[in-house]
């Protein structure tokens, strides 16, 4: 009971200290300082129509390549500690009713499409490579749990993911060699509100979205594999 | 306002899962909150009255009607880092189940204080 309470007085006192904090900075007051200026120069500098994703792609493009980094350690590390664990127990599952079996197959064409078209528009309406690619993944865990017996291909989503990182590298040092900096914009901004425009952030978020969907997809099979693996798996 | 109080709110309750919880999913999820409303607080603080999406389009072409973007863009780089660190911490409980047969952390010995 003391420690509840004691406990209490400890959350309290952090969310005050935020609260405290947070009263410097009014709600809905103006308070854009480089905001303005991404505001101002997307349109000339980038010709991308979602000054967001010209935010996350173009000015802190290096950012980025970080939080992909992140993202594929991550996916490495799941992949890992599952493959370390010994003991494999196989779990009789529950089958999937008739309702999530046809669903399924009626809806992953559509789930497919829909994050295609989410990650190729990033640059135009909101949504991105991140968005799409996790779109995709939810697809391909809808079919996880509708079939049983689905297993992806493990080594062609790994050449997915590759190639999908290896195109934002590459046309980071694309920029290095023909501008002189690490991912500078190498292609025409084209017209606004076109969907070949935003110079290089149509390619990168397209392979952002595939690497993304992929490396979700290879976390998935990972995370269901304790349940529906067949013999003790570390053969990867 | 009430974007901030239900963000500190948030954070709280996630807080409170954080450190009171037993079961390690509870735990996980408590982290998860805490993102969340950390998340909320940060989009919340670019918010300007009156003012719309940082994004283009025929009926929007002034930009002087927009959010600032750099927090959008800021919180798009933490919700995919807090969906990672979703993951290991996942494939963590799972190992811990699989060792010691239990998600209850009083339980689990090295676990405990």
């Amino acid at each position: 009971m003391i420690r509840k309470i004691v406990y209490g007085v400890f959350i309290l006192i952090i969310i005050a200290a935020i609260a405290i904090f947070m009263s410097n900075y009014k709600f809905g007051v103006d308070k854009m300082d480089v905001g303005k200026y991404y505001l101002d120069n997307t349109v000339p500098q980038t010709g991308a129509a979602n000054v967001v994703t010209s935010v996350t792609l173009f000015y802190r493009g290096f950012d980025t390549l970080g939080e992909v980094t992140v993202l594929f350690t991550a996916a490495l590390g799941v992949a890992v500690l599952y493959f370390m664990g010994e003991n494999k127990r196989k779990q009789k599952l529950q089958e999937s009713n008739f309702v999530t079996k046809i669903g399924t197959r009626v809806v992953f064409p559509f789930i497919l499409l829909t994050g295609a078209y989410i990650f190729m528009h990033g640059h135009l309406t909101p949504g991105g490579g991140f968005q799409g690619g996790a779109l995709i993944a939810t697809g391909f865990l809808l079919l996880y749990l509708a079939y049983e017996e689905t297993s992806i291909d493990r080594k062609k989503f790994y050449l997915v993911e590759g190639l999908g990182g290896l195109t934002y590298v590459i046309i980071g040092l694309l920029g290095f060699f023909m501008k002189g900096s690490f991912l500078a914009n190498v292609l025409p901004n084209g017209t606004l509100f076109d969907l070949l425009s935003g110079g290089i952030m149509l390619p990168i978020y397209i392979g952002v979205g595939l690497k993304v969907g992929s490396e979700l997809s290879n976390i998935i099979d990972d995370l269901m594999c304790e349940v529906k693996c067949e013999e003790a798996g570390g053969e990867e | 306002m009430i974007f901030y109080i239900s963000a500190l709110l948030i954070i709280g309750i996630g807080i409170y899962a954080l450190i009171i919880k037993k079961n390690l999913i509870k735990i996980i999820i408590g982290l998860d909150l805490i993102e969340t409303g950390i998340n909320l607080l940060i989009v919340s603080i670019g918010y300007v009255n009156g003012k719309t999406a940082p994004i283009f389009s025929k009926d929007v072409m002034n930009a002087s009607l927009m959010v600032d973007p750099v927090p959008q863009a800021l919180t798009l780089t933490s919700i995919v880092i807090g969906a990672s660190e979703l993951a290991l911490a996942a494939a963590f409980v799972v190992l811990l189940y699989r060792k010691y047969g239990t998600l209850d952390i009083r339980k689990i010995r090295s676990l405990r204080w």
